[in-house]
C-alpha cells in the first residue's frame, strides 16, 4: 500500500508542478506567489533526487529486497526490523563487519579532519602577510582541491605500487627503511595510505575557508595589539584564532561530514573491495548492496549511518551554539 | 598591514619557510609523478620507479586514445558536466534570488532542508535512486538509468545546495536599492533579476559554476552505477586502463593529466572569484 502511493506521488509531482506554473500567466502572478515560483525548480529537483529517494530508502530498509525483487521492488515482502537486526547483530559476521567498518571510519575521519584543519590553518596563517611568491603558492596549494578526484587518486595508486611505485622506491631503495618493500594498498598499511591521500586532497579546502575567514578580521585589531607590545605569535593566539572560531565551527563540521561520507577516494584507491584496515563505511555498504544485491540490508545500514550523522551533527550544533552563547555573556 | 610593528620576527619567518617548503613538496609530489610518468617509455613505469625518465616520449599521449575509448568518455563527461553546470546555475540563481530578496513562509524550512541534504551519505540515496530510475524507465519508457540525462539530473542536485547557499550570501551583498530602482522603473521582478542583479553578481555566479562543474566532473559513485558502455564518463572510464592485462601506467598518467587540465586551468583562472564568492557567501 504505502509503496504504491509513494510511487504514484513520485510520478505525479513533476507534471503537477508544471501544471500549477502554467496556470499562472507570467506577469500576472502576485508578489506573494513569486518566491515560491522561483524556488519551484530547486524544490522539484531536491524532492526527486534527494528527499523522495531518502523516503524510499527508509521504506526499503524494512523490506526483504533481494535480487529477485529488483525489477518490481513493490512486491518484495516486508521484513519488519529484520534488516536492522541483521546489521547490528555484532556477534554475526554481517554485524561484526559493519561495526568494524564503522570504527575504522570514525578513527580515519577524526585523524583526517584534524590534520586537514591543522595544515590548512597553519598554511593560511603563513600566507597572510604579503611576501614574494605568495600568489604562486596560494594557487599551487589549491591544485589538489581542483584536480578531479579520480585523476589524483589514480596517481597515488601508482605511487603506492609495490614494485614500481615512488613510495617504496624512496622508503626502501633510497632511505633503506624496513627489510622488505611494504604493501600499501592491501593489509594494515592501507589505512595510512588512505589517510595520506585524504589529507592531501582535503586540506586545501580548510586552507581556502580559513583564508577567506582571515580577510574578515579587521586590521585595526592587529595594529592595536602590536601597539600594546604583542608579538606575532601572541597576536595569532589572542586575536586570529579566537576570531576564526565561528568559521572553524562550520569548517570542522563540513570536513567531518565530507570525510565520513567519502566514497570516491577509497573506491578509486582500492577498487570494489577495500582492505579490512581501510574499509570505510560507504564502500562497505556499497559492496554489501551491489555484490550481494541485498538492497534491504544495505538500506538499513544507510539509515543507521544517517541516524548516527544526525545525532553527531545535532549534538555538535547544540554544543557549539551553547558555547557561543556563554562566551557572549 | 605591512608597517614595522607588525613585521614578522625571524622565528616566524623561519618557521614559515620550513613549513611552506615541506608542504609544497607534499602537494607537488603527485603532480610531478603524473607529469614525468606521462612522458616516460613503458619500461620506465613498469620497472623500479625513476625520478628522471630514461628518455622522453609523447607515445603515451597518442596511444591512450586507442587503449580505451577515452574520446567517448571525454565527450560524455563534457556533456554531463556542462549541462549539469548550466542547469544548476540557472536553478540556483532563481532560488537564491527568492531567498535573498523575499520574505515568505517556509523560507527557513527550505534553506535548512536543502542544506541538510548535503550531509546525507551519498550511499543512502544511491540505492533508491537506482531503483527509482529503473522503475521510471520500466513504467514510462523514459530512460534515466544508464542515460546521460539521468546523470545530469543527479549531478545538478549535488551542487545545488551549496550553490544556493553561496549565491544567497552573494546576492545579499548586492545592494537592494539597485533592483528596487529597476522595479520602480517598470522592470518586472524577473527583469530586475536578469538586467540588474545577475550582472552585479557575476563573480558569485562564476564561482558557483566552477564549483558545479568540478563536482560533476569528478564524481565517481553514481557514475559507476548509473552509466553503461556508451554513456560511461571519465570518472569510471579511466579505471579501464588498470583492468587490462598490462597496466600502462604512462598512458594512465597521460590520460589523468589531460582530464585534469580543463578543471585545474579553469579553477586557477577563476579562483579569485571563488575566494570572493566564498568570503561573501559562506563566511559570515
Amino acid at each position: 500500500m504505502t509503496t504504491h502511493t509513494l510511487e504514484e506521488s513520485v510520478a505525479k509531482s513533476p507534471p503537477g508542478a508544471a501544471a500549477s506554473s502554467a496556470r499562472r500567466r507570467p506577469g500576472r502572478f502576485r508578489r506573494a506567489g513569486l518566491p515560491y515560483l522561483l524556488l519551484l525548480p530547486a524544490l522539484v529537483l531536491e524532492l526527486l533526487v534527494h528527499l523522495v529517494p531518502m523516503v524510499i530508502g527508509i521504506v526499503m530498509s524494512f523490506k526483504e529486497l533481494t535480487q529477485f525483487y529488483i525489477r518490481d521492488w513493490g512486491t518484495a515482502p516486508w521484513s519488519g526490523l529484520g534488516n536492522y537486526r541483521l546489521s547490528v547483530d555484532f556477534h554475526a559476521p554481517v554485524g561484526a563487519a559493519l561495526l568494524h567498518s564503522f570504527l575504522v571510519t570514525v578513527g580515519f575521519t577524526l585523524l583526517s579532519v584534524a590534520l586537514c584543519w591543522l595544515i590548512g590553518t597553519v598554511a593560511a596563517l603563513f600566507l597572510q602577510d604579503t611576501f614574494r611568491g605568495r600568489g604562486l603558492l596560494r594557487a599551487l596549494f589549491l591544485v589538489p582541491y581542483a584536480l578531479p578526484v579520480y585523476a589524483a587518486v589514480i596517481t597515488w595508486v601508482f605511487m603506492f605500487q609495490h614494485d614500481n611505485g615512488l613510495v617504496n622506491h624512496v622508503l626502501h631503495d633510497q632511505l633503506h627503511i624496513g627489510a622488505k618493500p611494504a604493501f600499501w594498498l592491501i593489509g594494515d598499511n592501507s589505512f595510512y595510505a588512505l589517510l595520506t591521500v585524504s589529507v592531501w586532497k582535503g586540506w586545501p579546502f580548510a586552507f581556502l575557508v580559513v583564508t577567506a575567514g582571515l580577510q574578515n578580521i579587521p586590521g585595526e585589531l592587529y595594529e592595536a595589539a602590536a601597539l600594546d607590545g604583542a608579538g606575532m605569535w601572541q597576536r595569532i593566539r589572542r586575536i586570529t584564532l579566537p576570531s576564526l572560531r565561528p568559521v572553524n565551527q562550520v569548517l570542522v563540521l563540513v570536513l567531518f561530514l565530507w570525510t565520513f561520507n567519502d566514497f570516491n577516494t577509497p573506491y578509486v584507491l582500492f577498487g570494489r573491495s577495500a582492505p579490512e584496515a581501510a574499509d570505510l563505511v560507504s564502500v562497505h555498504i556499497y559492496q554489501a548492496s551491489f555484490v550481494t544485491w541485498n538492497f534491504g540490508t544495505g538500506s538499513a545500514m544507510s539509515v543507521l549511518l544517517l541516524l548516527f550523522l544526525l545525532v553527531v551533527t545535532g549534538g555538535y550544533l547544540l554544543a557549539t551554539s551553547r558555547e557561543r552563547r556563554t562566551s557572549d555573556v | 598591514m605591512s608597517d614595522s610593528p607588525l613585521a614578522p620576527p625571524p622565528s616566524f619567518r623561519w618557521a614559515r619557510r620550513v613549513f611552506l617548503t615541506l608542504l609544497t613538496g607534499f602537494v607537488l609530489l603527485p603532480v610531478y609523478v603524473m607529469l614525468s610518468s606521462s612522458l616516460k617509455p613503458l619500461a620506465d613505469v613498469s620497472g623500479k620507479f625513476r625520478w628522471v625518465p630514461s628518455g622522453l616520449t609523447i607515445r603515451p599521449y597518442i596511444d591512450m586514445w586507442s587503449t580505451v575509448p577515452l574520446a567517448r568518455y571525454f565527450v560524455n563527461s563534457l556533456i554531463v558536466a556542462g549541462s549539469a553546470t548550466v542547469l544548476s546555475v540557472v536553478v540556483a540563481v532563481f532560488a537564491a534570488y527568492a531567498v535573498s530578496r523575499y520574505d515568505f513562509r517556509g523560507k527557513r524550512v527550505f534553506t535548512v532542508t536543502v542544506l541538510s541534504t548535503q550531509m546525507f551519505p551519498g550511499i543512502l540515496f544511491l540505492l533508491p535512486l537506482f531503483l527509482l530510475y529503473v522503475n521510471i524507465g520500466n513504467a514510462t519508457g523514459i530512460a534515466l538509468f544508464g542515460s546521460r540525462g539521468g546523470l545530469i539530473l543527479t549531478y545538478l542536485t549535488f551542487s545545488l545546495p551549496f550553490s544556493i547557499w553561496m549565491l544567497t550570501g552573494y546576492l545579499d551583498s548586492v545592494p537592494r536599492d539597485l533592483d528596487e530602482a529597476a522595479l520602480v522603473d517598470g522592470c518586472g521582478p524577473l527583469g530586475a533579476l536578469f538586467r540588474i542583479v545577475v550582472p552585479a553578481a557575476i563573480p558569485g555566479i562564476v564561482a558557483v559554476a566552477v564549483y558545479a562543474f568540478m563536482t560533476a566532473w569528478g564524481e565517481v559513485l553514481f557514475a559507476s552505477v548509473m552509466t553503461n558502455d556508451t554513456t560511461r564518463t571519465l570518472a569510471v572510464g579511466l579505471q579501464g586502463y588498470s583492468t587490462l592485462n598490462d597496466v600502462y601506467w604512462n598512458q594512465i598518467m597521460a590520460a589523468s593529466l589531460v582530464v585534469s587540465v580543463p578543471v585545474v586551468a579553469g579553477f586557477l583562472l577563476l579562483q579569485r572569484y571563488l575566494v570572493a564568492g566564498l568570503t561573501a557567501g559562506a563566511v559570515k
